[in-house]
């Protein structure tokens, strides 16, 4: 492998993602990541100078909504969904800027 | 002697868009909902739901760049911004990283020193998050996603201003444009234009940008003077002690005039944009393009141009009433009913401005018809009633939006016509107050408004006071 990742960067990338890893799922995602970084070194060796980037996976542009209410209000099946509720919202632990 | 400093500020607009519905999905964007009611599982982020871009939304980002000058992106596409926050139930918001809408754009604004071009760096499409309300009770967090998906603009400015009075000055250029589109109320103070502030200090004659801070929570002009002015003074004082002004975000706390550093959206700033693999690219043609430049309205310099040419008005009459799209709607459809736009002018300026200034209002929240205030007019016109009675009237349009012919016929506040009635009441008047009449006949002429006066008060005000006028000179020059 090439890429090698450090621990540093694990750690990192866990905190991001707020990912707790053991240290045995560390070492797994350092190989899977290096793994990666190499796959996308061996796409890097092609010439794409005159290649337009892609910037979707499918040949279709311009999908579009008319501006015009459908919904109405499901608050309370859309609250069926949240691990805790409270005077119609949904309760989170507390959370200050 | 001290070392003098330059201010280097850019901005970044948020720009609540008028859509009735969000941007991904077709829930409501009114405001006000109980909390949740305006939701479904596209805006909040439910696994395996799919946005759907709103047409509008991009018609009005191009109008808006239309409109600042901007080149328009024909290809461009949308971006994931990941961070996590309980607003923001998809871990990710939607917006534009790599190819935003409109690039490269200017508008010029004008201050004391004269004119000066801002440049716009870009603007780009997103949605907006959900709302957290803190519970003391419970000591939690309550998520409202009402809001949640409501379609934005960022305009972006080039680091070109370099006074809070410039700041202001391209925050109204910006209102007025995008309130004349129609794209957007722009209300600081309601969050449908939210301002965030980069601001750093160099020495003056420096080339080199110093470090900035972006400064949040700004919902006023005065907030924003305020809290630009505190800021070149923090930054300044940090340099002039040898520290080092660090790049953050900070909160600015207005009654207490005073910021302070936020903890950030998470432990790092990393926001690992990549194209969203939900939304399909925008492909924006020259047809479309030209379509939406042909509807564009005019906007307001065209429209004080206009005005001098077409209604005769006074200079500064014309930028107060264009200084708000609203009030200019008003202005001209009341003009069209009535084809008096002087006196529609004179209503505007005078008493609306009045009764908006006591009641601490803006042109935005005027209510009142136009076709009310014509009616008001053609009763002063054909001296119906009199300018007293008219002004208390008109208060009365301002705040219920009555209509003034019912009104003054149920008030009974018409001016008396019958000239036997008035002349009678007069010579009572005169007969009663022999004083006044001989002072006016010794040549006092200023005597004759006090009897004026009484006349109005016997007729209870509904007279007219030329003919007071004219009945009275010809009693007292017998
Ligand atoms: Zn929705
Ligand atoms: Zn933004």
């Amino acid at each position: 492998m090439a890429n090698i990742i450090s621990d540093e960067t694990i750690e990192y990338v866990g905190i991001l993602a707020k990912l707790e890893l053991s240290p045995e799922e560390k070492e797994q995602a350092k190989k899977d990541m290096g793994s990666m970084l190499d796959y996308i070194d061996k796409l890097n060796e092609l010439d794409t100078s005159n290649v337009e980037p892609m910037s979707h996976v499918f040949p279709v542009q311009n999908v579009f909504r008319e501006d015009v209410v459908v919904n109405g209000d499901d608050r309370e099946n859309i609250l069926k969904n949240a691990p805790e509720q409270k005077d119609g919202s949904f309760q989170v632990p507390k959370t200050v800027e | 002697m001290s070392k003098q400093y330059e201010t280097v500020i850019g901005l970044e607009v948020h720009v609540e868009l008028a859509t009735k519905t969000k941007i991904f999905c077709s829930c409501s964007t009114e405001f006000g909902g109980a909390p949740n009611t305006h939701t479904c599982p596209v805006c909040t982020g439910m696994p395996g739901s799919l946005p759907v871009l709103n047409k509008q939304v991009v018609e009005y980002a191009i109008a808006v760049g239309l409109a600042t000058n901007c080149t328009i992106t024909q290809n461009c596409k949308f971006d994931r911004k990941n961070y996590f926050y309980p607003d923001n139930p998809q871990n990710y918001q939607i917006s534009q990283l790599y190819l935003p809408i409109c690039r490269n754009g200017s508008v010029e604004i004008e201050t004391e020193a004269g004119k000066k071009s801002i440049g716009i760096h870009e603007i780009h499409m997103e949605e907006d998050a959900g709302k957290l309300i803190h519970d003391d009770w419970d000591d939690c967090s309550l998520v409202d996603f009402n809001r949640s998906g409501v379609p934005l603009i960022e305009i972006v400015s080039e680091p070109d201003m370099r006074s809070a009075e410039e700041v202001i000055a391209y925050l109204d250029k910006l209102r007025l444009i995008i309130q004349y589109l129609g794209a957007s109320d722009c209300k600081l103070n309601e969050g449908s234009m939210r301002a965030d502030v980069n601001l750093s200090v160099r020495e003056v004659g420096a080339t080199e940008f110093g470090t900035r801070t972006e400064m949040k929570n700004l919902n006023s002009f005065k907030a924003i003077a305020r809290a630009i002015e505190a800021e070149r003074e923090r930054q300044i004082d940090l340099i002039e002690s040898g520290e080092q002004v660090i790049q953050e975000t900070r909160r600015w706390d207005d009654t207490k005039e005073y910021s302070y550093a936020m903890r950030s959206k998470e432990d790092a700033q990393d926001y690992r944009y990549f194209p969203d693999p939900d939304l399909v690219p925008v492909v924006i043609s020259d047809a479309w393009l030209e379509d939406i430049r042909s509807r564009q309205p005019e906007l307001r310099d065209e429209k004080m141009e206009r005005y001098a040419k077409e209604y005769g008005i006074p200079e500064y009459d014309i930028s107060i009433i264009t200084n708000s799209k609203h009030l200019a709607d008003i202005f001209e459809e009341t003009v069209a009913i009535c084809n008096n736009p002087k006196k529609v002018s004179n209503w505007l300026m005078v008493e609306t401005m009045r009764l908006l200034k006591e009641h601490d209002m803006d042109p935005e929240d005027i209510r009142f018809s136009p076709a009310n205030l014509a009616k008001l007019i053609h009763l002063t016109e054909t001296k119906a009633i009199n300018s007293s009675v008219a002004k208390e009237v008109f208060e009365q349009i301002f705040a219920e939006n009555i209509d003034p012919e019912q009104y003054v016929e149920e008030k009974g506040l018409k001016t008396v016509n019958d000239e036997g009635a008035l002349r009678s009441t007069i010579e009572k008047i005169v007969e009663a107050n022999p004083q006044s009449v001989e002072d006016y006949r010794n040549g006092k002429k200023k005597a004759i408004g006090f009897l004026v006066g009484q006349t109005m008060k016997e007729m209870k005000g509904k007279a007219d006071p030329g003919m007071i006028n004219q009945i009275l000179t010809e009693i007292l020059e017998q």
